[in-house]
């Protein structure tokens, strides 16, 4: 559990419990010369400025790059998008909370998503996830490397129950499979091959070639 | 007949090359050749219903685009997130060109400058072979400034979402795109005159532009041909659940449903039967075992009390309780509800609670009354329809499955030790109430 990068009083979450300093000044658009930001994420949010005809557009997925980088939208992550699309710190952290795939809180370095909606729970899923919560726990670093959720429909109820792992989807998974998954993703090898979404033939007999 | 499905898995089909050899932009060259009237003319002809939920006439929305030159914007929405649908997700998954090449068909009919697909953040394989073949498209000048020297120009950018449900919903997609919480607007004004900042609009489902290419090929006369008089053409079905095939199937609509689930599917499990199924994704009112004869189409659908949808149906076997469906329905809006407005943030919230109140054994039968009633508050009282979504399938579990509940609250209570009390706390609240 110590793993998990903390703050000072002991939370995950930035400052949630503190009262409001009502004398504090807003936090303004951070001053471009007093942040470092790494130029590859200045350079990537800057093209996705540039594709749309309003800057603000970008913003999920400049937040997306942020969270390649810092593992989660941490603050500093927040004052780097900040800084480079010109908005305030206030602004993106409305979006970030909004949105599922955006972490406001330090999370494992893999991401696994379980699907626990309807038709993934008919065929198994909430015992998957169980298990696999469990297996987590278990796993030499823990919570600090693997980031395993219950999600809502991630639209492949055709290999239910599956996950998505990292953004690779896998399934139908059962429960002889996550020890493979587990290694697989600890090795850093493709997770179960065979069990790819990329892999699936067509069900309907006209899409044959 | 297939048209969106055939031969879909022949491999590279996802490169330009195996696409042009096989006929692919070729529409779009007859199309170009054509004014924008008459590819407007023909997509109304087709009788194109809008493959998103919603069932929309696809031409009549182009048509709604003022015309004149301001800019106007064109959106494929990829936010496939609908509970129980994934056809989007083979279609570009597959033969993202033949989606690209209906995009900018469209937005020649509709007069559109700039698209954006927004794709949901999960689909990051997808979303990648498909900036993978707009790359493709752009080379090839099917895509960019003066297509295929016709004069229409048309930017195509590939939007990635992060994980939201009432992104799909296309006003709340517009807020998403331009930055923002996913919160949805106040209609009118619909987005046809004032959508993506603040210009005019035109928002069509994956499928409904993939769609496009086959209608311009095929004419629109010889498109309406398919199907029944008013569901015209082919729909992609995503059939999952208690199924021995789960999958996606292309129909031609009016067939009945019991071909789908049984004959291309397989049905339920060997010794199960079918309990319920939702004909249009989670969203749609249940329909039972007697109505798996119900023609697969808008029309027909709409007349049994439910919906078409987006196309997918789920099946429940007898071995599942209707609470746990209900349930699971019931936390996944509470869960996606953006909170704007009171009925659908309040309702989906208490309907969870009222429904683990049953479980738990807290419950009385007359909780089902008031569950009811919480549903019928919500239809027609927000901005957006996920509150209806939830509220029309719990709304007809309890009419469908009244007998369930009940026995579900009267062991539940019994559990408890608070059974034999049942009688006589209804007599108590019926005195309160008077």
């Amino acid at each position: 559990m110590n793993s998990i990068p903390r703050f000072e009083h002991g939370s995950r979450v930035p400052g949630w419990d503190q009262p409001v300093d009502l004398e504090k000044d807003p936090a303004e658009i951070p001053d471009p010369a007093s942040r470092d930001v790494p130029p590859a994420l200045r350079e990537e949010i800057e093209r996705h400025m540039a594709d749309y005809p309003e800057r603000h557009s970008a913003t999920l997925p400049a937040l997306a790059a942020a969270q390649r980088v810092h593992g989660w939208c941490s603050p500093e992550a927040i004052e780097q998008v900040a800084c480079v699309m010109r908005v305030t710190p206030a602004y993106l952290e409305s979006v970030a909370s909004f949105y599922d795939m955006l972490e406001t809180t330090p999370v494992g370095r893999h991401s696994v998503y379980v699907c626990t909606n309807i038709s993934c729970s008919l065929c198994g899923a909430d015992e998957l996830y169980a298990a696999l919560v469990e297996a987590a726990e278990q796993q030499p670093g823990g919570e600090a490397e693997l980031n395993v959720r219950a999600f809502e429909c991630l639209g492949a109820c055709d290999i239910a129950p599956m996950a998505s792992v990292d953004g690779v989807y896998v399934g139908p998974l059962t429960l002889a499979d996550l020890p493979q998954l587990l290694d697989d993703l600890r090795a850093g090898r493709p997770v179960l091959p065979e069990k790819q979404l990329a892999q699936r033939a067509c069900a309907d007999p006209g899409g044959r070639p | 007949m297939k048209l969106l499905f055939d031969r879909i898995d022949e491999p590279g089909l996802a490169t330009r090359e195996v696409y042009e050899r096989r006929g692919g932009y070729a529409a779009l060259r007859k199309a170009l050749a054509m004014e924008p009237e008459q590819v407007l003319a023909q997509l109304e002809g087709s009788g194109l219903r809008g493959r998103g939920g919603a069932g929309f006439s696809m031409g009549k929305k182009v048509s709604f685009l003022p015309k004149g030159s301001m800019e106007k914007y064109l959106v494929c929405n990829a936010d496939e997130s609908e509970p129980g649908t994934f056809k989007d997700r083979e279609l570009m998954q597959k033969t993202p060109h033949m989606l690209i090449e209906g995009i900018v068909i469209a937005s020649y009919a509709a007069g559109t400058s700039r698209s954006f697909i927004y794709i949901r953040g999960e689909y990051e394989l997808q979303a990648d072979i498909l900036d993978a073949a707009l790359a493709e498209a752009r080379m090839a000048g099917y895509v960019g400034e003066d297509i295929l020297d016709s004069g229409h120009s048309l930017s195509l950018i590939v939007h990635r979402g992060a994980g939201a449900y009432i992104c799909g919903e296309e006003t709340g997609l517009l807020d998403s795109l331009e930055g923002k919480r996913g919160n949805p607007r106040l209609k009118p004004p619909f987005p046809a005159l004032q959508g993506l900042y603040q210009g005019p609009t035109l928002i069509n489902n994956v499928e409904t532009l993939s769609t496009v290419p086959t209608i311009i090929e095929m004419g629109g006369e010889e498109y309406a041909k398919l199907g029944v008089e008013t569901s015209t053409g082919t729909k992609l079905v995503s059939v999952s659940g208690h199924v021995q095939r789960p999958g996606n199937y292309e129909i031609e609509l009016g067939i009945p449903s019991r071909e789908i689930i049984y004959d291309l599917a397989g049905g339920p499990p060997e010794g199960r039967e079918v309990k319920c199924w939702f004909p249009g994704g989670s969203s749609a009112p249940v329909l039972t075992a007697a109505e798996l004869d119900v023609a697969y189409d808008f029309n027909s659908l709409a007349k049994a009390g439910s919906m078409l949808g987006s196309g997918a149906i789920i099946v429940v076997d007898d071995s599942t309780p209707i609470l746990d469906v209900a349930m699971k329905v019931a936390k996944f809006y509470r869960h996606e509800s953006c909170g704007k407005c009171t009925p659908c943030r309040e309702g989906t919230n208490w309907t969870v609670k009222m429904l683990e109140r049953i479980d738990s054994g807290e419950a009385t039968p007359m909780d089902l009354e008031i569950m009811a009633s919480v549903q019928e508050h919500i239809i027609g009282n927000c901005l957006c329809v996920l509150g209806d979504a939830m509220a029309m399938p719990i709304g007809s579990m309890i009419a469908k499955f009244r007998g369930e509940f009940e026995a579900h609250i009267e062991t539940a209570r019994m559990r408890r030790g608070l059974g034999e009390h049942a009688a006589s706390e209804l007599a108590l609240a019926a005195q309160g109430a008077r």
